[in-house]
């Protein structure tokens, strides 16, 4: 009886010792709480009868999410869930965001959600939706994909946020005046990590580049970054072997990885097909940064400065998930439409584009200081979050990188440097 | 000789005037430290709940109220014994708050829920919630209680409400991340910071119109890095002190002309301010330096820094 007794309150002590060790993070179930309590009190307010401050409407403005259905592929890691809803919570957070401040000042928000079904064509499915009167886009699209839109006969009238592509390309050359882009560029990325590892002197790379396009791109801009900072690239090598590589990393990456000396290997690998297994396998003890490792993010789950616990508890309380990039670049694009509608009291596209570029812009997008968009090429202008799996090493730009305008367009290409012309 | 006597004379006088405690919130490792102003130390630190923020206490200086913010509830405590007297609801969330001027309700704004809180003191009990914008933070009361003024974060806005039928009456567009709302002395001026708006807007409260937008500039510091957070007028009138946070200063505020005098350095990302009862000190909670910093308020210098928990938020003076 006694031992019995003891036991039970060995298990109540252990069980409140691991609720309190859990505490940093709301868990689902508290959220899950929070949820109830809110019903439960909107239940009591309309009971007693009160109303919400609602203004006439006076201005509507409809937003649509384009996005493209995806062949799944090959799972890769028996960790991460395959997401098929990336950027719809983003969009529909960022939305009931815009209605609240809507409704204090009479403005509406209407947003659509359209997937492009595997057989249907891009072109056609987005000239129907010009054709019904839709202007403003959000769009979860390939680089190619964000391409093909400019071939569109109304292209010009529309406005386009690009919350997936990190293509440089498409912020240079084959810019656009109505295409915003909220990710990163590849090129932001790198001089965001290329900043810290210089901070690190650790300047001696090893680069592997993963086998697709996108591997190559982020590969190129770690090359320029490590030209620009006079970084040296030991040795470079591109991963092609196409095995899964679960069973036989141990045997392949210490080869593979085996040669000069260097400080950090630095991985492109956007997919994630091999970057993972790089991890404690190398010839060489050293870290890995880059797509993997320590990774330069706009986005992270460790991210919890700046009011960022807020967003994190709110996206996990309406999803269930963790924010993701994408969630976050379409949260940011939709609140980019809503501040500046909120501002000039205008929704039409030359407007926003107006205010957008110019320089009244600011948002307050939980990364410390305001977020606004180059005007040179509309890339969002944004410090950037280096992490690990599970804790947040770094926020670029570092220290000491200073510059004449703003310290975070020591990121990335910089206005003389730019090749867009509007 | 003599010079002891003065010196005895000296110490007797100054903890005479001030006996007073300041409580401050150390969000980052959930407990409370008390400290002594007239000695300038921590003379106790207390475990309390999760994620304190704000910070307040009762008139007469014997309960300490605090927001558990992942709690969700606000802790009442013993101001002398440090002992938790009893939680009141206060929705989920609660990040800052006000007490009535008679100290019956309770004004407390729910930071992941877009409302505000109103708990009746006594019966303990919530008596309403006010629907406001998204992520509201600022609570400012006008000196009889009448008019509240609550900011949010993600709306941008300073939502004015009357607290006869605890419903909104006007709205005012402010810069971006409002942070703190606080009425001058007077009840002429209501000062709103905007963290990453970088600015403070002077609206008055009767025609609800921006008057002022004061800006800050300080040479080696970036534009970025000044964000505007807490805001404590003196009684009588002549200085506004405005924390900048990252920027690691105060700026000393002309409250009559709204020109910046000074910047005092202090400690790292400072955030909440509170005076001392005589108004001779200012304190500062600097969260990323884990201290306070003493200010003398005549002199307008940074006497001491005293080292607090993980991340110390609010701070509060007892009567």
């Amino acid at each position: 009886m006694i031992i019995k007794n003891f036991l039970m309150l060995c298990i109540f002590f252990a069980l409140n010792f691991v609720n309190q060790v859990d505490s940093r993070e709301l868990s689902i179930q508290q959220l899950e709480e929070r949820k109830k309590a809110d019903l439960e009190r909107a239940e009591k307010r309309k009971k007693r009868g009160k109303k919400t401050f609602s203004k006439e409407i006076t201005l509507t403005t409809k937003i649509t999410f384009v996005s493209m259905e995806r062949k799944t592929p090959p799972v890769l890691s028996n960790l991460d869930p395959i997401l098929t809803d990336e950027g719809f919570y983003g969009v529909k957070l960022a939305i009931e965001d815009n209605l609240t401040t809507g409704r204090f000042v009479g403005h509406d928000y209407k947003v659509s959600f359209h997937q492009i079904s595997l057989n249907e064509k891009l072109s056609e499915e987005f000239e129907k939706l010009i054709d019904k009167g839709h202007k403003i886009f959000i769009v979860d699209l390939k680089e190619d994909e964000i391409l093909s839109l400019k071939q569109l006969k109304n292209f010009d009238d529309i406005l386009i946020f690009n919350v997936r592509s990190k293509s440089d390309s498409l912020r240079n050359e084959k810019c656009a005046k109505n295409i915003y882009h909220i990710p990163p560029s590849y090129s932001m990325l790198s001089d965001a990590l290329t900043q810290y590892l210089v901070k690190k002197k650790w300047t001696k790379w090893f680069l592997v580049t993963g086998p697709d396009q996108n591997d190559r791109n982020y590969s190129n801009a770690l090359k320029e970054s490590a030209k620009k900072f006079n970084i040296k690239i030991k040795q470079e090598k591109v991963w092609d072997f196409t095995s899964d590589l679960r069973r036989t990393a141990g045997k392949e990456v210490p080869i593979f990885t085996k040669g000069s000396r260097y400080d950090v290997l630095v991985v492109a690998d956007e997919k994630g097909e091999f970057g993972e297994y790089l991890a404690y396998r190398t010839w060489d003890p050293r870290p890995i940064a880059g797509s993997q490792g320590l990774k330069p993010n706009s986005w992270h789950r460790t991210h919890e400065q700046w009011g960022a616990t807020q967003m994190q508890n709110r996206f996990r309380r309406e999803s269930g998930r963790w924010m993701t990039e994408v969630d976050y670049h379409a949260w940011t694009a939709v609140r980019s439409i809503g501040e500046a509608v909120t501002r000039i009291q205008k929704n039409g596209v030359e407007d926003i584009i107006d205010y957008l570029s110019g320089s009244s812009f600011g948002l307050g997008a939980y990364k410390g200081v305001k977020v606004s968009y180059r005007s040179w090429n509309g890339q969002l202008r944004q410090p950037i979050l280096l992490a690990a799996p599970r804790s947040m090493v770094s926020v670029s730009p570092q220290d000491g990188y200073i510059h004449p305008f703003s310290e975070l367009d020591t990121l990335g290409k910089d206005k003389p440097e730019s090749t867009c012309k509007f | 000789m003599f010079n002891i006597l003065l010196l005895l004379v000296s110490i007797f006088y100054s903890s005479a005037v001030d006996a007073s405690k300041a409580y401050i919130t150390n969000e980052k490792d959930n407990t409370l430290s008390v400290i002594d102003i007239s000695k300038r130390k921590v003379v106790k630190t207390v475990d309390i709940g999760q994620r304190p923020r704000g910070i307040t206490m009762t008139k007469d200086g014997k309960l300490v109220l605090i927001c558990a913010s992942d709690d969700d509830r606000v802790e009442v405590r013993d101001a002398e014994t440090l002992k938790l007297k009893y939680h009141l609801p206060s929705g989920p969330d609660p990040e800052l708050f006000v007490l009535s001027p008679d100290d019956s309700v309770l004004y407390i704004a729910n930071e992941d829920d877009a409302m505000v809180t109103v708990v009746d003191m006594n019966e303990k009990m919530i008596i309403d919630d006010i629907p406001v914008g998204v992520e509201p933070e600022g609570m400012g009361l006008v000196g009889n209680g009448s008019v509240l003024v609550n900011t949010s974060e993600t709306t941008n806005m300073a939502h004015f409400i009357d607290t006869e039928t605890l419903e909104i009456v006007e709205n005012v567009l402010v810069d971006a991340r409002p942070r703190v709302a606080m009425f001058t002395p007077d009840d002429k001026e209501v000062w709103v910071s905007s963290e990453i708006g970088g600015t403070v807007k002077v609206i008055d409260p009767n025609s609800k119109e921006v008057t002022y937008t004061i800006g800050f500039e300080i040479p080696g510091v970036n534009e970025e890095s000044i964000q505007p957070v807490g805001v404590r007028h003196t009684k009588d009138g002549k200085y506004t002190f405005v924390a900048l946070g990252p920027a690691n200063r105060i700026a000393v505020i002309d409250q009559k002309s709204k020109e910046v005098i000074k910047y005092l350095l202090v400690g790292q990302r400072v955030w909440q301010l509170a005076f001392s009862n005589d108004q001779k000190t200012l304190l500062s909670t600097n969260g990323v330096s884990n201290d306070v910093s003493f200010i003398n308020v005549d002199k307008l210098k940074v006497e001491k820094s005293v080292k607090v928990g993980r991340f110390p938020w609010g701070v509060v003076v007892s009567p």
